[in-house]
């Protein structure tokens, strides 16, 4: 069991676990303190500097990175911490391609969040320089695109590719304002070791990294992913009968909500108009759709022909254990042969 | 102790007197890279090859940068019985001279010189170390620099190198550490924090490995005391590592400098060889136990590399950006060790209060700062160069006694200290002390040495503008004050400058810099809007002329002064009309020429040609009536 601590929080006792940031421990306790670089899933860095506090009385520091210990007192606004918020969020803001309409994000846009905690106001903004060209949109990648214009480099991305994929596919280049995420030599996105599993894309705090033709469901399902044997918890948002999205479930235990490619991009073909819906069955060289009795019926039939190493059997890998244990099992003891294999070991 | 650097000490004192006060001639040539700018390469070969071919014994040695960048490329000869002759300025035809002169017919050609080095002197040629450049100095870091050869590790042993390293042998590390305190060394880096204290961190902070880094990665635009002290005596640096190292239980050492210093990088590198070979360097260091290795690590140029935890980042192989502190490298630094970063300067200043110990380096300087500090005095000043001066010394007695004013009779109009991330002080402000804290309370810092100094042509919003350029550029884009505020206010100062500037702009300059400063992750972030702050302090009515007035009192900013040729001046000499770019002059031979405002690309051609007996063209501040119109 881990220690609880108590503290305040602008005066409101809280109890949070010991090792908890005080951020986190905010939010917990749905006090919201402003933040743009914090996920809960990576480490902190503290490079947004919108979610300063202070503690007992102390200088501003970043509430991502004190841990919360017992007894202090957090205050989350004074004059200093709203200067730099309101300086932080009104630049974020006119550096931003505020093409709010047609955003991914705009349903859910910490950036949208930030403008109203901080009273954003238009004559204020008027004030300020902003974006004078638009960058390239980077849409290499068949899934989701990269828009520079909207990105706020929190590197929530580049550190879901470090710290949870593993896979390092994405940096920080240049230095001072010309700093832009990008691949390994700023190539396209599709160049590079990327491997589109779009865990970025789903962090994401503002729409930079989104997914193409985004749609925002009318209901969600829940279900399980079918490709493989890992058991991913989905769920697929549907209009209609059509799906349109798909996002991982954070309370399945064998994903947590990661998904890979397949699982989150790959839900195109439930729809598609030449998925097959029934067995096919070859009748005078054409291809008869059939019913599942009359497919396994021919099967079974075939299969009572032969016996031995006249047969083998090739698994396949978007089954379950389950299910591969069982087409071992039919060919070692039905069918009478040790020659069984494995998709995923060709 | 070891016998056998017993032995090699006493014999490099008896080579250097030898080299000092044998028969044959020495001549010291400054080359370090500032020499070598100035073209002391060539004066080296000349003199080389007049010696050969004429057969003279004579020991020519290459020295470090002595600081009279001014007076660059300089020789210095001595001669048995005599002291050293020091000439300034020397061309490959002036060498000639000397060698004939001097070196053939012992005529020390006063004229020519600058002043005499060492015991004795010479009639008509003043003392050099009496001189009002240098009198004011104290050199204690620099002692050896341009004195000695730096590749020369017997020079250094003659000089009294590393017997500060080898009495702190024989002390404890809590010994060193006290007396380090006593002395009340401040980093010499820029942020002033007490020296000792960083060391008593890390020596309390327990683990199995730790790490001295010396910072050399000096990226002030217009320092160079560093790439000087490493140039011209690389082993006061490497002493002071021995001795950190030593007093923080350090097994390993890395100097992180700059790629821009190919002649630092070489002269370090052979510095590193030969403490190694005498070792001095290495596993149980003269047969004391204690071991300690150091590596070098070439920087790419990053300003924000000198940054403690950016440069950790770099050494580790990661993009050079700045972490938050807590966890301070002094607990948790390199690779997660205990890490202490100290600068070059400071590491100098190490060796030399070990050896003289601490009363002695504190008997200069003011309460809270002791010492002594490397100034890089560079900008619109008579004798620019690398001085050391007693910490206390006023800003008025840098710029005028030392650097002798500006050129051309023209008025100091303010003085920039800490590069980027200091500010300007003006010149009724002078009299401020160069220590730590006055020049906080004058809204500047002391940073690691650079001082600027600007005459009454220096526009200081393009000043500003100057620096935050450097900052927006330099900025490691991490955090969003930083990345974003140092772009708006560089944007907003382009405008002014452009005569774009809006009423509120000065305002609204206050206010980003003072959100910038606040909410920066790292020192580049929350110094970065010190230019543009003092500048607003001090120089106010200078941005209210840009943006009301639309005019550049200082006649700099482009867009805010235009030319005219003064009827009465004009001769009509048509060069002015020859040279001008756009065509915007019109008149003819003894025809009084005319600009045509809306055809003026405000090149300044015509003001550069216009015959000096004419001087008819003028440049006024504020854009042409009939524009305003």
């Amino acid at each position: 069991m881990t220690e609880e601590i108590n503290l305040t929080i602008d005066g409101i006792p809280i109890t949070t676990r010991a090792g908890t940031s005080v951020l986190d421990a905010a939010l917990e306790n749905a006090i919201y303190i402003p933040h743009l670089c914090h996920h809960p899933d990576l480490k902190p860095v503290g490079a947004c500097r919108l979610c300063g506090v202070e503690i007992d009385g102390g200088r501003m520091t970043m509430s991502c990175l004190e841990p919360a210990r017992a007894g202090i007192e957090v205050v989350t606004e004074s004059p200093e911490i709203a200067l730099v918020r309101r300086t932080a969020v009104e630049l974020l803001i006119a550096n931003h391609d505020m093409d709010c309409l047609a955003c991914a994000a705009a349903t859910d846009c910490e950036l949208l969040r930030l403008s109203a905690h901080v009273s954003v106001q238009s004559e204020r903004l008027e004030r300020l320089k902003g974006l004078t060209e638009l960058k390239p949109v980077d849409n290499s990648n068949p899934f989701f695109s990269f828009d520079p214009n909207k990105c706020v480099l929190c590197t929530i991305c580049v550190r879901t590719c470090e710290e949870i994929q593993g896979v390092r596919a994405l940096a920080l280049i240049n230095r001072g304002y010309e700093t832009v995420i990008g691949t390994f030599g700023n190539k396209p996105f599709i160049e590079s070791v990327c491997e589109s599993c779009g865990e970025c894309v789903v962090r994401c705090p503002v729409g930079a990294l989104a997914p193409k033709r985004f749609q925002k469901p009318a209901r969600e399902v829940q279900t399980t992913c079918t490709y493989c044997g890992v058991g991913c918890g989905l769920y697929l948002g549907v209009i209609g009968d059509r799906i349109v999205s798909a996002r991982g479930d954070r309370e399945r235990p064998s994903n947590h909500g990661q998904l890979c490619v397949k699982g989150r991009y790959g839900f195109k073909f439930i729809n598609h108009p030449g998925r097959l819906t029934t067995p096919l069955i070859k009748r005078n060289g054409e291809f008869e759709e059939a019913t599942w009795e009359e497919a396994l019926d021919l099967v079974a039939e075939k299969f009572s022909q032969h016996k031995g190493d006249s047969f083998a059997a090739l698994a396949s890998a978007k089954c379950t254990n389950e299910e591969n244990y069982l087409i071992q099992k039919l060919t070692r003891a039905a069918m009478g042969t040790n020659t069984v294999d494995h998709c995923a070991r060709l | 102790m070891d016998k056998e650097i017993l032995r090699s000490l006493q014999e490099a004192k008896a080579q250097w007197e030898t080299l000092h006060g044998g028969k044959a001639p020495l001549i010291m040539v400054g080359n370090a890279t500032c020499g070598r700018s100035a073209g002391s390469q060539a004066a080296l070969e000349t003199l080389q090859k007049e010696i050969e071919q004429r057969g003279l014994d004579c020991h020519v040695m290459e020295v470090g940068c002595i600081g009279l960048c001014y007076a660059e490329p300089i020789v210095s000869i001595f001669k048995a019985e005599k002291p050293g002759v020091v000439y300034d300025e020397v061309t490959p035809k002036k060498a000639i001279r000397l060698v004939e002169e001097y070196l053939l017919n012992d005529n020390p050609l006063p004229d020519d010189a600058l002043g005499t080095l060492g015991e004795g002197s010479i009639e008509g040629i003043p003392v050099l170390f009496e001189s009002q450049v240098l009198k004011p100095q104290v050199r204690r870091a620099l002692h050896n620099c341009g004195l000695i050869d730096p590749t020369n590790l017997d020079h250094c042993f003659a000089n009294g190198g590393y017997s500060g390293f080898i009495k702190a042998l024989d002390m404890t590390p809590e010994q060193i550490i006290e007396q380090v305190k006593l002395s009340g060394l401040r980093g010499r880096g820029g942020a002033g924090f007490p020296t000792w204290r960083k060391w008593q961190f890390c020596r309390d902070a327990p683990s199995d490995k730790k790490y001295l880094i010396c910072n050399a990665d000096e990226g002030d635009p217009g320092a160079f005391m560093n790439r000087a002290l490493l140039e011209g005596d690389p082993h006061a640096v490497l002493e002071g590592m021995l001795v950190a190292g030593y007093a923080l239980g350090a097994q390993t050492g890395y100097i992180y400098c700059r790629a821009e210093y190919p002649l630092a990088l070489e002269r370090l590198r052979g510095a590193i060889a030969q403490t190694e070979e005498q070792g001095l360097l290495g596993d149980d260091i003269l047969g004391s136990g204690y071991s300690f290795h150091i590596k070098i690590k070439e920087g790419a140029g990053a300003f924000v590399c000198g940054e403690e935890t950016a440069l950790i980042h770099s050494i580790e192989g990661e993009r050079g950006m700045p972490t938050p502190r807590p966890p301070f490298p002094a607990t948790s630094g390199l690779w997660g060790k205990p890490t202490i970063i100290n600068n070059v300067e400071s590491l100098a200043c190490v060796g030399q209060i070990l050896k003289n110990g601490a009363e002695w380096f504190a008997e200069y300087g003011s309460k809270k700062s002791k010492g002594t500090k490397t100034i890089a005095l560079v900008g619109k000043i008579q004798r620019s160069g690398l001085i050391e001066v007693p910490l206390g010394i006023s800003l008025r007695e840098m710029v005028y006694d030392i650097g002798g004013g500006c050129p051309d009779g023209k008025k100091v109009k303010a003085v920039q200290t800490g590069g980027p991330s200091g500010g300007c002080i003006p010149d009724e402000l002078l009299d401020t002390a160069v220590d730590y804290d006055s020049l906080s309370a004058a809204g500047t810092i002391m940073g690691s040495g650079g001082v600027v100094v600007m005459d009454e042509d220096t526009c200081m919003v393009d000043f500003a503008r100057y620096f935050l350029d450097f900052a927006e550029k330099e900025s490691c884009g991490k955090c969003v004050p930083c990345r974003l505020g140092t772009k708006q206010l560089l944007t907003i100062l382009e405008d002014i400058t452009e005569g774009n500037g809006r009423p509120g702009d000065i305002e609204l300059l206050e206010e980003i810099s003072e959100g910038v400063k606040a909410g920066s992750l790292c020192g580049l972030g929350q110094t970065a809007p010190n230019p543009v702050l003092t500048t607003i302090r001090y120089f106010r009515e200078e941005y209210e002329a840009h943006i009301h007035d639309k005019e550049c009192p200082s006649k700099v900013c482009k867009e805010l002064i235009h030319y005219n040729i003064i009827p009465e001046l004009c001769v009509g000499c048509r060069a002015c009309l020859k040279v001008c770019p756009g065509g915007a002059i019109t008149g003819d031979v003894k025809v009084v020429h005319v600009i045509d405002q809306d055809l003026c690309t405000k090149c300044g051609m015509c003001y550069e040609v216009c015959p000096p007996k004419a001087d008819a063209v003028e440049i006024i501040p504020g854009i042409p009536v009939m524009e305003k119109a």
